[in-house]
């Protein structure tokens, strides 16, 4: 049965917030970086007027953020922390330690586009150059499933199967500070659902003392890597294991992915995060008219459901992969790139285009994303892509 | 070196779950010399037990009874420090 939820309107960063004081972390270490700052600014208030029983660690940098975290987790904490940008960048061998470490430390990521030229809007480069680090990778479209991804993540992390930890990434400014409805769970209904967290280890338990972070050379660091590929891989079945509970208590369906009218969608759209709320506007007109048209949004990128994103989208006829971060390998962005190649077994496989949109946050409206099915649409009766890679309303 | 585990049977995330583990660690193969301690030489000052960096020297009874071959680096400093070590340590090249 679904809990009673209380209806407010808040941002996505006072949403994530309210989920941290649910969940109530042994410690947050954080710095602050637009526009993440919120989520902690929020926090330390809840901190400050004692709704938490979190140790709070003010820091002089990210990379200080994520070494307090895995110091905190090692410990045997519950310890989170939050960021953005420039901030992720600056953890970036931290994100390695954390993960290497097997710690199930989580961490909203609000994405914004980095540096250079100075940006402080959405796009994604912050966390598609994360994809390699070991970490678990959630997407969320709005302020609601950043709250729920949050409070999953608690339980997919610590899962005995998995232990790694998972970055929940929202789209900076777009939900981050847009207020919009949300549902908050009871507090007690979430506290009951992520548990009392007891830790695989802990360098504090003196009666079985550890070493974390030794020297492993070519006789072991392959083994200790190969472990982690296991857990990721294992990671998938317990992403659905606690959807599937947390439908439970909230009524609210979470996968791998959402298709949005793809049952006979012959033109399709994969886009992750706010820009999908976006096409699903577009794909309601448009089936309105009676064009077969859908959108597969990836909730999980890491690990990357490459069987079920090729079963979802093989019956389709042409699929625009959009990217909101640039890879610079002249042959698309990170999503194009994995799902295109995850159909190199396939028989069934639809032309695909790639799209490079949104960087920097230029504005992605129903205009442009009416294009991608115009250009679908040529395609299809070309029968072939005129362009593989498009950067999406630039000026030339 | 120990027998070499699979993925399957070691520790999550490369932690140590045994204190003081690393004398089952083999170093003693990275060596290019070896140091030979004669015990008719010796007058146990155990100067080359205070001077060897990885505890390699072996004594008991306050008396020098050979090296641990284990881990031995063959770094030299023993027989260096050793005075009267034409008698007593030297080092040889490793075959
Ligand atoms: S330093 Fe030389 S003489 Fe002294 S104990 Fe060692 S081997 Fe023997
Ligand atoms: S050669 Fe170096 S490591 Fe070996 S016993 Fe002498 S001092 Fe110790």
């Amino acid at each position: 049965m679904a809990s009673e939820q209380k209806r407010v309107a808040m941002t996505g960063n006072e949403a994530v917030a309210n989920g941290m004081r649910q969940i109530n972390p042994d410690v947050v270490a954080a710095y602050p970086i637009t526009p993440q700052t919120d989520i902690v600014q929020f926090y330390s208030s809840f901190a400050a007027d004692g709704l938490v029983h979190t140790e709070m660690v003010t820091v002089e940098s990210e990379h200080s953020a994520m070494s307090a975290t895995i110091g905190a987790s090692a410990a045997g904490a519950r310890a989170m922390t939050a960021t953005s940008s420039q901030g992720l960048a600056l953890m970036w061998e931290m994100l390695h330690i954390a993960s290497g470490y097997r710690l199930p430390i989580v961490m909203p990521v609000v994405n914004r586009a980095l540096s250079s030229p100075i940006n402080i809007h959405c796009d994604h480069s912050d966390t598609m150059g994360a994809l390699t680090t070991g970490w678990i990778h959630i997407y969320s479209e709005s302020a609601q499933e950043a709250y729920d991804n949050l409070i999953q993540a608690i339980r997919i992390a610590e899962h005995p199967d998995v232990l790694l930890p998972v970055m929940v990434c929202q789209d900076g400014f777009i939900t981050s500070h847009g207020i919009e409805i949300v549902f908050l769970l009871p507090d007690e209904v979430v506290k009951e659902f992520v548990g009392e967290y007891k830790p695989h280890t802990s360098v504090l338990d003196v009666e079985n003392p550890i070493a974390v972070g030794p020297l492993q050379l070519q006789d072991y660091y392959t083994e200790t890597k190969a472990q982690e590929a296991e857990a990721m891989a294992r990671a998938k079945k317990v992403i659905l294991e606690v959807a599937e509970e947390y439908e439970k208590i909230s009524g609210r369906k979470y996968g791998l992915f959402e298709e949005y009218k793809m049952d006979d969608a012959e033109r399709v759209i994969v886009v992750l995060n706010s820009t999908a709320g976006t096409t699903k506007a577009v794909v309601d007109e448009l089936r309105a008219k009676g064009e077969k048209v859908g959108l597969l949004k990836p909730r999980v990128l890491r690990p990357f459901p490459a069987d079920e994103l090729v079963e979802a989208l093989s019956s389709a006829k042409a699929v625009a992969v959009m990217d909101r971060a640039e890879t610079f390998s002249t042959r698309g962005g990170q999503l194009f790139t994995e799902i295109r190649a995850a159909f190199y077994e396939s028989h069934k496989r639809p032309l695909m285009r790639n799209y490079i949109f949104g960087l920097g946050g230029r504005d992605t409206t129903t205009r442009e994303i009416h294009r991608v099915f115009k250009d679908l649409d040529a395609d299809l009766e070309r029968g072939q892509v005129d362009k593989l890679v498009t950067h999406l309303d630039v000026r030339e | 070196m120990n027998e070499l585990k699979g993925y399957k049977d070691i520790p999550i995330g490369g932690i140590i779950t045994e204190a003081g583990n690393s004398v089952t660690y083999k170093t003693g193969d990275w060596r290019s010399q070896k140091p030979i301690w004669k015990e008719e030489g010796c007058v146990h000052c155990l100067i080359c037990w205070v001077f060897c960096p990885d505890d390699s020297i072996k004594v008991e009874d306050g008396k020098v009874i050979g090296i641990d071959y284990d881990h031995c680096k063959g770094c030299g400093i023993c027989a260096r420090e050793c005075p009267r070590k034409e008698r007593a340590l030297q080092m040889v090249k490793e075959s």
